[in-house]
Formats: C-alpha cells, structure tokens, sequence
C-alpha cells in the first residue's frame, strides 16, 4: 500500500518506521476512480470538489491525490454523481451526512467552527490597531 | 568500542553545558560579567562543540560499517542499501537526528563563544548561559530517552532497513536542513533571553542576533522549498503543497523567522520595535519546538503511521514549556524595564515593516489555528478538518496586501517620508499590476485568487529591482543586493504557484501499448512496459515518447516501483521540464483488460515555485554575505565604529531626482 | 506600558491553554477511527448481488423486515476480518441473526474466506466499488453495525470484534429490539 501519509511525514521529520504493507484487494477500480468525466465542465468541478474531500483511508491526503482504493471509490462517487447532474455541493452534503464534517477539508462556518472565522477577522483588526497605534504619533521624536 | 566513545562524549558535553551554564549565570549576575566561573564559560562551549562532533561522527561510522550490535543501527539500516543511504540513515531516525541537533547547537554555541565580542561581556554571558540552559535540555532527552548509542544484547543478522521513501538523495538532506535552520532560531532565542535577562535590548543586540537568524532563515527556505519539490515529485499526484500539519509545522517557523528578520533589521537601524523583536524571537523558536513536538509526539491525526513514543512526546512538551513558558513569563514581568523605541510616521520604511510584521504574524496565527483546530474539538469528541479551502484564502486576505505594501516598501525612507517622492515607481509597478489584472481576468476563466496572484507577481517582479534604480550598482552593498534578490524570488514563486493552480491541465487514462494521449501541448505515445530491479526494488516501467507542440519527441519513464526492505510501493514519476512548465507522467497499476493507468499533468510555470524559493535563499546568502564581510571590515577599523554607520539590510534608498 | 504587560500576560496565557492541549492529548489514546454520521438513522436503500452462491445477495429491504440484525462489512484481504471469524460465530450461537457486505471482493475469495474461517452470515452482498460501504458511514474493513428490525442503524463498531465486543454487541442487539 502507498500511504502517501507515511511520505509526508518522512518528507519533514526523520523518525521513520515504515507501516508494514496491509493487504490489499486484488479488484479492479472502480470505474471513474482513474478515468476522467467527458465533460470538461462537469471533470473541472469534481476536480475541484475531490481536492477538497479527505480520504477516509490515509487520513491526511485529499481522495485527489491517494492511490487508496477507498480514495478511488470515493471519486467514482464523487464524479458519477456530478456526471447525474448533482452539484458540487450536494455532492460534498452528502458525504458530510455520513462521515461528519470530517470528510471536508473546508470548513463551513457552524456552531463548532466559529472560531476558525472569527480568530482572523479578530487578527484584522488587531493588526489595525497596533499599527494605528505605532504610528498614530507621527515621527516627530528621535 | 566507537559506540562508547560516542557516548562518553556525549556525557561529557552534558557536563561542560553544565559548567557553561553555571558560568555564564555568575557572569550574568555581576555587573561586568566577570565572576570566578566565567572565564571558563567561553572553553566549554568551544570544547562541546568539538565532543559533539566526535559522537555524531560516530555514529555515523558504525551506520558506515552497519554495526548491527547498536540497537538504532539494526533497526534502521539494512547491509544491502546503498552507502549513501547507509550514512544518510544516521539522522534519518528519532535518535541519529537528534544527535545532529544537538551538534549543530553545539557547534553554533562554540561559534559564538569564540567570535562574538560585540554584545557588553555580561549579555553575552546571560546569552550563553540561555544557550547551555537551552542544549541541556536536549542532552538530557537524548541521554535519557532517546540514545543512539545503545547495544543490543543479541545481534541480529541483518537490519530492518529504510524507509524506501528516505532513501532518495534529495530527502538525505532535506531534514538536516530544517534542523540547522531550527538550531539558528534558538540561537537568536538565546540572544533574545540574554538581551532580555540583562536588559539591554539594544540595536547592537539586534545587529548581533541579524546574522543568526539570516542564516537559519536561509536553511528553512531551502529546507521548505526542497521538501515541497520532494512532496511533488514522490508522491506522484502532482501537487507540491497540501496544508498538511507536518508541512505547516515547517512553515511556521519560516514566518516567524521571516518576521524576526525584518523587525531585527528595524531595530538595528533605526531602535525601534524593541519588545516585538524580542517577542519574535521567543515566538520563532517555540514555533520550530511546537513543530517538532507535533511531528514527534504522535498527537496530530496524520502521524499514526509512525510508532510514535508518548514517553519523547512528554520529554519535547516539557522542554517547550520551560523555554517557551520560562522565556514568556520572564519578559512579562521585565516588560516595564524595556523602554518603547523610536516612533516614526505612517508613511516610512518602518510603516512598512510593521505591516509586513502584522501580515506575517497574522498568516503565522492563521496556520497555527487551522493546524491545530481540529485537536482542540477533538478533545471536545468532535472531529473537522481544514485544509487548502480554508487556508488559501483566508491566509491570502493577510498575502496578498503585504506583496503590496512589499513594492513600495523598499523604496521608503526611514522614520518620515512622502509618498510623492516616490510617485513614478509606484504608478509603474500599479500599472502593470492592473495590466495584468484585467488581461488575465478578460483572457480566461480562472479563480480570483489565481488572477490577483498572477497580477500581484508581475508588479513585485518589477517593483523589487526599484530600490536599485539610480543606484551606482557596484557600490551598491551586497545586503541591498540580496533584498531585491529575496524579494523578485516572492515574485516568482507566486507566479508559478498562481500560475499553476490557474493553467494546469490534467489527463488521466488506460492506455494500451501504442496508445496516443494528449495533455496540452504534449502528445505522448505508450512504447512498452517492462519490468526492472534494482537493489532492493523491483518496478514497472512504462516507456513513452512525448513532444511539445509538434516538436521533437522525449522520453519519459516512470515507474511504479516496489521495494521489499521494508515493503512499500512508491511512484517513481518522469518529469520533462520546459523553460515555461512541466510535465508530470506517473504510471499506475495494470488494470484486467491490460491496459496500463497513466496520469498525465502538464503543469506551466510550476518550476518557478522553486526557483522563487531558491532565489529567496540565495538572497539571504547574499545578505549575509554582505553583513558578515562588513562586520569584518567594521572589527578591523572597530576604534571609530559609529552606532548609525552600519549597512542596514534596507538601507534608505536615495530619492530618485 | 500597561498595555504590553497585558498583552505579554495575554501571550502567557494563551501558551499555557496550548501547552494544556498539547498535554491533554498526549494522555489521551488514539482514535484514528471516523464514527458514521448515520447511526441512529434509517439505513439508505441498496441493492446488492450475492457475493457468493451459496448465500443470496443484500438489499435495504432485507435490514427493515422486522428483526434486528447486524451488518458485518468485511473482505476476504482483510486481515482483522479473519481474527474477528470467531466472535462472529459466537455472536450467532448466542442468536444473533447476521448478515454481511463483502467489500472490492471476488466470488472466489470469499468462498475461500468462508471455509478458512466459517459462515455466520445468512446473506452476503457484493459491493466492488464500495457504494454501500460510503452509503452507510462506514471508512473501513472490518465494521459491525447494529440494524434495528425497521431498519434504523443504532449502533456502529469500528475495527474487528473482540471477545469482550461480544457481550456488548449482544446488547446493542437487544436494545435494538432484539
């Protein structure tokens, strides 16, 4: 199994013990896991969406850039599902009802995420004032 | 026997930081840093350096010769693996790359001790006796928890191996890199607590830490820069960033060094930002100690993969809270005897500063949020990810105004000047900005954020030569050199990322031997697959001809390639490189029907992500270059050394006439 | 200056609250595993073709006829699934009605699977692209589910059954109107 995870990790830490290889299925993928819709349209937009939806498998790659069968499975869905005239968003609903907010790399704002979209508009305005305050004098010391 | 000797060393390094430690706190407490211990302060940072040196050098001589008698060797190397992945595979573990830590800070400490004679002999004290507090902590872990040097009472035949994704000559010095990057950010700590312990935070003390922090920053760009190259070639889907929390743990000590870097040349100059220096300097090391601890410790979602040892977890938190805490309290309870520095008005080079001071720390704060957000509700049993939807956006809101304010910067006088004096640049460099802006945004359909990228990129590509403009070029300073260099590198890099995101075109099919693909302006034909062994791999390999265009035809390999110590599957991708772009070829499995899965993607401008990085780093070197030869210069004639006679790193820009 | 020693008291606090984190979740085991949103819902309809000739296939229609039941998803490449073979078989002696999705699996595999470590299952469903794995929640291989007999999911273990799982999955079982 390639866990583009343990890559990662090797790419910025050094203490690397390699997961041994678990087995795997010997299945072909599913058919749109490698294969892109005819519509550029319609293969743009499940690209986007893929980019932005966890694989349930390796844990810390989007299901558009891991070779984990499940990640495969999760395109397929993704892109037959756009193919039958969903959109994007109902698309990512759909997972998200079944696997929770955690399937989505993009945080929508709601009673648990609040602060990830507070904090920055917070830091606005606090950057604001330490400059308003730093400079509010005018040079006229020294 | 060499194990022992590594050992030894390693112990009696301990103690001379002890020694150190104890010396430089004497010194530090009498008021002319003179006190019976303190002469021996200075011979025992050098000495440890020397000790360090000795056990790290062991240890690799016994991953040289595969001594499978020393556990970290049997668990880590392999006889069969090639010897330069024998030795690479000496700090390629926990342990071997602590070592390296330590001798890195080792060596930097002896440096100090024997050149540093700028600082009053009682900060320099109060900053080595930081610097032995700060590797004592590490002796300690490594001594205690984590030695390299341990036998095994029964001697294996042969070794576990590498992980094969290690074994890759980029990623051999990949991590070494960040590591002397993180060793130069707790030299600049240690200076920060000295100056702070001693009182005395003063343009001389930023002057002193600029060079240190300069070259750790120097080491994390290339470091950050590689490793995303590496991310992109093996891991074979074609993206170079991901947002995930092991690449933020390395970017955010970049920011905060980038900060520090910018705030010490304010305070060098002009004696101003003299509490947000040292807060920087506290913040840029804790950021390289939360990184290794949330690499290290296993408490991040992503590092299950790893046998993570909560006992080193503990041991890295433990040391974080005693510096970071330690350092944070003590300057709160110093903050009234740090006087506020020199004011200056909006318009002038240090307004700028300050904004890219505020824009840098904001990104920092977002990456740390967002990096950390989905462990906080975790621990309230609630799980969410963020990833590239959430930071690209909200970190460009901060990006995107700070290239702005980044044209214009440079060409700013200190303290006071008018934005008239500088009007003909700025028009120019707006210009093009909106140019480019209404080009791409007429031309293609193509995200905002790509667009203003794009337009942003070309401005500062421009922009960052204008502090040259006018300027006798050979008696320009190295250090303004390295400025433009530095920042035409942001320019670039921004290019080809938005570049990137806005051009890439991506083919994925099942081809048949002698099958046509097209990507772009490439076509590409399947010639064969065959298989192949290598030492310890065996692989398949998809042999195609490609051309740009209608031009010539290339070949391109790529391998799905299988190692067996230990076993993995990596993606060995072909990447034909143009002037303009890229492209990528990764070959997958076979699929029943005999057909091969290949994944083409023609990526335009994306080598100018790192380009930019490199010409970021290069920039530094620069900069470096230029302040270390005129510190030299300054030493020689030191009898009439003036405080304001210095080379700034943005030195004021004459007035255009 | 008044405002800095706030702001630096501020900074204090601020690194506590993360080093308490950090320290929290240091003591803290590690759940890798992705809990199914759908638990306590209905079960979305499938159909699935047998997996095997010896057992009929799986529809949603099958999990709502009444009696509660649990759903295995398992796979003949799954290692833990064959570890977990006998908690199956005791869950069935203690008369639990079990039926199983069969997930990227051939009808070869599985008959293999089932021979090497028995066959609890009275319906068996073969889901090649793992539509019913992602319908339900569920993000790996070997996972139980507890169907009530209108077909409501109440109950979801993740990884292989354990003995000590057993008493615990039978209670579910009973919960769920068994």
């Amino acid at each position: 199994m390639k866990t583009v995870l343990t890559a990662l990790l090797a790419l910025f830490c050094a203490a690397i013990f390699a997961a041994p290889v678990a087995a795997q299925d010997t299945m072909p993928p599913a058919p749109y896991a490698y294969q892109q819709l005819d519509d550029p349209a319609l293969e743009e937009a499940a690209r986007v969406l893929m980019e932005t939806l966890r694989c349930l498998k390796c844990q810390s790659q989007s299901i558009a850039d891991s070779d984990a069968p499940m990640a495969g499975d999760m395109r397929h869905q993704v892109r037959s599902r756009i193919q039958a005239g969903e959109t994007p968003d109902e698309v990512r609903d759909w997972l998200v009802e079944r696997y929770g907010d955690y399937v989505s790399y993009d945080p929508q704002v709601s009673a648990t995420t609040w602060p990830l979209f507070v904090v920055p508009l917070l830091l606005v305005l606090f950057g604001g004032l330490m400059f308003w305050r730093r400079v509010g004098r005018k040079g006229e010391s020294a | 026997m060499i194990a022992e000797i590594g050992l030894a060393a390693l112990w009696l390094s301990a103690a001379l930081a002890v020694l150190q430690l104890l010396g430089g706190f004497a010194g530090a407490r009498a008021a002319d840093g003179v006190a019976p211990l303190s002469a021996l302060v200075r011979p025992a940072a050098t000495l440890q350096a020397f000790l360090c040196s000795i056990a790290f050098l062991s240890l690799v001589y016994l991953f040289a010769v595969t001594d499978l008698s020393v556990r970290l060797v049997a668990i880590n190397s392999h006889s069969m693996k090639p010897m330069i992945f024998k030795l690479s595979g000496t700090w390629g573990n926990h342990e071997g790359s602590m070592l390296l830590w330590v001798t890195v800070m080792a060596m930097a400490g002896g440096l100090i001790a024997l050149i540093e004679r700028r600082l009053a002999e009682r900060t320099m004290m109060a900053t080595l006796a930081a610097q032995a507090f700060v590797a004592l902590g590490f002796y300690a872990f490594l001594i205690l928890s984590s030695n390299p040097f341990e036998r095994l009472t029964e001697v294996p035949a042969e070794g576990n191996g590498l992980n094969p994704l290690l074994q890759d000559i980029g990623l051999a010095f990949h991590p070494p890199t960040l590591y002397i990057g993180y060793v130069g950010l707790s030299v600049a700590f240690s200076f920060a607590v000295g100056a702070l312990l001693t009182r005395a935070v003063t343009p001389e003390f930023a002057r002193v830490m600029r060079p240190w922090v300069l070259a750790a920053w120097i080491f994390l760009t290339i470091g950050i820069t590689a490793g995303s190259y590496w991310a992109y070639y093996e891991l074979g889907w074609g993206g170079w960033w991901f947002w995930d929390p092991v690449e933020n743990a390395s970017l955010m000590p970049w920011l905060a060094a980038t900060a520090l870097l910018h705030s010490a040349s304010v305070l060098a100059a002009r004696d101003a930002l003299r509490t947000w220096t040292i807060m920087l300097g506290v913040i840029a090391f804790s950021m390289s100690m939360v990184g290794t601890f949330l690499v290290r410790s296993g408490i991040l979602t992503s590092v299950h993969a790893f046998a993570v040892d909560p006992e080193r977890g503990s041991f890295i938190l433990g040391l974080l809270i005693l510096y970071i805490g330690g350092a944070l309290v003590i300057f709160a309870l110093r903050a009234n005897t740090i006087a506020e520095g020199e004011r200056f008005s909006l318009v002038s080079r240090e307004g700028a500063l300050v904004v890219n001071n505020i824009a840098l720390s904001a990104i920092l704060g977002i990456v740390l949020l967002g990096t950390l957000y989905p462990l906080l509700t975790e621990a309230f049993d609630v799980r969410v990810s963020v990833g590239p939807p959430y930071f690209n956006p909200v970190g460009a809101i901060f990006f995107l105004p700070m290239v702005l304010v980044l044209m214009v910067g440079p060409l700013l006088r200190w303290r006071r000047d008018e934005f008239s004096r500088i009007i003909k640049p700025v028009a120019l460099a707006g210009t093009i900005v909106l140019a480019v802006l209404v080009g791409v945004a007429l031309l293609n359909d193509i995200g905002i954020l790509s667009v203003l990228g794009l337009a942003l990129a070309a401005g500062l590509a421009i922009a960052s030569w204008a502090p040259l403009f006018k300027r006798a070029l050979l008696r320009t300073p190295l250090a303004v050199w390295g400025m433009c260099l530095a920042h035409f590198g942001v320019a670039v890099a921004l290019f080809g990322m938005a570049a990137d995101s806005a051009f890439q075109k991506e083919r994925l099919v099942a081809a048949s031997v002698g099958d046509v693909v097209e990507v772009g302006p490439w076509t590409g034909r399947l010639d064969s697959v065959n298989a192949l062994a290598g030492q310890n791999w065996t692989a398949m390999q998809a042999n195609m001809m490609i051309s740009y265009d209608g031009g010539p035809e290339r070949e391109a390999r790529p391998q799905s390639r299988n190692f067996w110590t230990p076993q993995m599957e990596t993606s060995e991708v072909a990447l034909l490189t143009r002037w303009n772009g890229q492209l990528y070829v990764a070959v997958g499995n076979q699929a029943e029907d005999g057909r091969w899965q290949l994944r083409l993607w023609w990526k335009p401008f994306v080598t100018f992500i790192w380009y930019g990085g490199l010409l970021i780093a290069l920039g530094g070197a620069l900069a470096l270059v230029g302040r270390v030869i005129g510190d030299l210069r300054r030493r020689r004639y030191a009898t009439d050394v003036d405080d304001h006679d210095e080379l700034p790193l943005e030195p004021e820009v004459q007035p255009a006439s | 200056m008044k405002t800095l020693r706030i702001l630096l008291w501020a900074a204090v606090l601020i690194a506590s609250g993360l080093f308490g984190l950090f320290g929290y979740q240091l003591t803290q085991p590690r759940d890798e595993f992705v809990q199914s949103a759908l638990v306590g819902q209905e079960i979305p309809p499938f159909d699935l073709p047998a997996a095997t000739a010896s057992r009929p296939g799986l529809t949603s229609a099958d999990l709502a006829d009444g009696s509660p039941k649990l759903l295995n998803v398992f796979a003949s490449w799954c290692v833990p699934c064959a570890a977990e073979a006998p908690q199956l078989e005791a869950l069935e002696r203690e008369g639990a009605q079990i039926v199983a999705v069969a997930i990227r699996d051939r009808t070869e595999d599985v008959d293999r699977f089932l021979e090497l470590y028995g066959n609890p299952f009275t319906r068996i469903g073969r889901d090649d692209i793992s539509e019913v794995q992602l319908a339900i929640g569920s993000s790996g291989v070997p996972e139980t589910f507890v169907i009530a007999g209108d077909g409501t999911i109440t109950y979801q273990h993740i990884g292989d059954i354990r003995p000590e799982h057993v008493p615990e999955l039978l209670e579910e079982l009973r919960k769920a109107g068994a």
